[in-house]
């Protein structure tokens, strides 16, 4: 049990008062950024990185996942008794939430959502300390084909499985990448699409261009749809807590059902949302009392809660193990470990074993401490909400600014976001995915020197993708991945013809 | 929410957006693609040269771009939903404006004077908050800023002459 001593270690580290007075404040910002509209998981997470830049990379990440897992927490919080989605994985919770709270049952509501989050959280999170260092293990034998293998895979399965249409999703992810080769050639040292400005020598900066496209375009989205807040009131008795938590034996069979499809969607990119929804529609399918659903019945709050944050929790361990995010949130996350020196990926098991296994513990920690904090604090967050949005507003934005200049101390970078806010809302409006947009910006130069290196290895040679039955396996899955729509349309047609 | 009873004329429709948006991509391709074919797209004795990625990326994305351009001029039924209409593009000029100008201000006064401005403003000007509130809560959230930001975590802002003038 290795992993048993690693995590316990782990624990100590983080158990100094320092770490713990961090994980406090991550987790209140995050709950506050959770609550606020027009920001979320990963923009909070963005805006809030340059707080954690003079840190030391371990309370840093700390404190991150913290305001990460109290985002997650807060977007329920709006969802139930505002009826408004914090997250576009909340959208499954508002379903049965928002009826329960008009119903007056807000309370319970409320306390069904955090605890099946936790539940959600503990599942991915055992799962993350089982087996994250196996994979890892097993990808340090991983080299430049591999590695691009498995970048590529990711960019497939984006185009091939995504919803969106399919040029859409090519086009947000070829300008993405175009994006990150962007400045001075790391291969050759050469200068690529600068065009003699000293700005764009440095680059264009994934979380400049995060924070603009999450946190500026939400703002003009929100104020386009002149959003008006009309909610409930809340406040969480134990005497509530305890009711909720001695039926929760009963729906045993929705909370692992959600559980184990969450952890699933999110080490493969499908992402927190197709959880939620999944979660819910086979909650409904399974259940006795189908008409029930969507009229206010706590299990439709279980299972989409649950899964979502399973989900979005086990994100992070492709990030971990693997260096390729599962979410746009672990994106960001692992923007940080760039910005502090910290190369993800399988080394990081090996090299910096504090630092994982710190950021493992506080995800136990933090999850438990949040769930307590979150039952406490309702009605404190939920006044927030009554703050006048002409308020909020600019706030976000000086907030946005601040954490776009904080990066590289450029003023550049503010204008940048600005541009990219702009993008961020044009795009939306016109149904270009920006999931894959930000994907390929923060894998964008790992995917390129991959490939480089690759090429530069086998001398210009394509086989070398096919060289050995591991990268072999992985690069025809990508391919199959890609052209899976037009596949499965071909079958389709095959199987009608037969009958 | 309420549907007010005249829908406001629609500025732009949808397709027209999407035509342009494909345009800019579709300049944007050959600009990158020119570059990069400058820079060298081939291979040297040592692998793919410096612009070989980016010069593929590019004709990817102006692929890409072209067909979504080709599938907006044909498909015209249905499509002219409007993208954004009189009083939503009023709303959001409302805060683009003025974070535009914020930005500007941040270069010559500093990021905290000039978010001091935009906020009271913003509150003041389109939230129709009372003065006193809108000035207090700016300078409140400005000196928490300040305090939390350049004191507390050391990460250094832009500065203008109002912060020499206090000694920072």
């Amino acid at each position: 049990m290795e992993a048993l001593q690693l995590l316990w270690h782990g624990f100590e580290v983080l158990l100094t008062f320092k770490t713990l007075s961090l994980m406090m404040v991550g987790l209140v910002l995050g709950i506050f950024v959770g609550v606020l509209p027009g920001l979320g998981g990963p923009n909070g997470v963005a805006i809030l990185l340059p707080l954690t830049f003079t840190m030391d990379p371990t309370s840093a990440i700390v404190m991150l996942s913290c305001i990460y897992w109290g985002a997650l927490f807060g977007g329920a919080i709006t969802s139930i008794l505002f009826n408004i989605p914090g997250e576009a994985w909340s959208v499954a919770t508002t379903f049965d939430g928002y009826p329960m709270a008009q119903q007056g049952k807000a309370a319970e509501a409320l306390t069904a959502a955090f605890t099946s989050s936790f539940i959600g959280s503990f599942v991915a999170v055992l799962l993350i300390t089982f087996l994250a260092p196996s994979v890892a293990s097993f990808a340090l034998r991983f080299g430049p084909p591999e590695f691009f293998a498995v970048y590529f895979l990711t960019f497939c399965s984006f185009v091939g499985l995504g919803k969106e249409e399919k040029h859409k999703t090519i086009i947000s992810m070829s300008l993405g990448l175009l994006l990150t080769a962007i400045g001075m050639d790391t291969v050759s040292g050469q200068l690529r699409m600068t065009f003699g400005s000293d700005n764009l020598l440095r680059g264009i900066n994934f979380l400049v261009a995060v924070i603009g496209l999450f946190g500026i375009s939400e703002i003009l989205l929100t104020m386009e749809e002149r959003l008006a807040l009309r909610g409930h009131a809340a406040a969480i008795s134990l005497k509530v807590v305890l009711r909720v938590w001695k039926d929760l034996p009963k729906y045993w069979a929705t909370l692992l059902r959600s559980s184990v499809i969450g952890c699933w969607l999110g080490i493969t990119p499908g992402g927190a949302i197709a959880a939620s929804f999944m979660g819910y529609n086979l909650a409904k399918r399974f259940s006795k009392d189908k008409d029930s659903f969507g009229k206010g019945r706590i299990e439709g709050v279980f299972a989409p809660e649950t899964a979502a944050h399973a989900s979005g929790t086990s994100a992070l361990l492709p990030m971990l193990a693997l260096g390729i995010p599962g979410s746009g949130t672990a994106a960001i996350l692992l923007g940080g470990l760039m910005v502090w020196g910290l190369n993800p990926g399988p080394l990081l098991f090996v090299e910096h074993k504090d630092f994982v296994w710190g950021l493992i513990a506080s995800m136990y920690l933090g999850n438990l401490v949040g769930l307590v904090m979150v039952l406490s604090t309702v009605p404190l967050f939920a006044a927030v909400l009554r703050v006048p949005f002409s308020a909020i507003a600019p706030m976000i934005v000086v907030s946005c600014a601040v954490g776009a200049y904080a990066i590289q101390n450029a003023m550049f970078d503010i204008w940048l976001m600005l541009l990219f806010g702009v993008v961020g809302y044009v795009f939306k409006k016109i149904a270009i995915p920006l999931a894959p947009f930000t994907l390929a910006l923060v894998l964008g130069n790992r995917a390129e020197d991959s490939f480089r290196l690759s090429m530069i290895g086998s001398a210009g040679d394509m086989r070398v993708f096919w060289s050995n039955g591991l990268v072999g396996t992985i690069t025809t899955l990508a391919l199959l991945l890609l052209f899976w729509p037009l596949l499965s349309a071909a079958l389709e047609r095959v199987r009608r013809s037969m009958a | 929410m309420s549907e007010p009873t005249e829908e406001p004329r629609a500025v732009a429709s949808t397709r027209a957006v999407d035509i342009a948006v494909s345009l800019l991509l579709l300049a944007f391709a050959a600009l990158m693609a020119w570059d990069n074919w400058r820079s060298g797209a081939g291979w040297a004795s040592d692998g793919p040269k410096a612009g070989y990625f980016p010069f593929y990326l590019s004709l990817l994305l102006g692929a890409a771009s072209l067909f979504g351009l080709a599938k907006a001029i044909l498909h015209r039924a249905g499509s002219e939903s409007p993208f954004v209409n009189r009083d939503q593009l009023r709303r959001v000029m409302q805060v683009l404006a003025p974070t535009f100008l914020f930005c500007l201000l941040t270069q010559w006064l500093g990021l905290y004077v000039a978010s001091f401005l935009l906020i009271a403003g913003f509150m003041r000007l389109v939230g129709k908050i009372a003065w006193w509130k809108s000035l207090l809560t700016s300078l409140l959230f400005t000196v928490a800023m300040f305090v939390t930001f350049d004191i507390a975590f050391d990460v250094i802002m832009p500065k203008g002459p109002l912060e020499s003038l206090l000694g920072f």
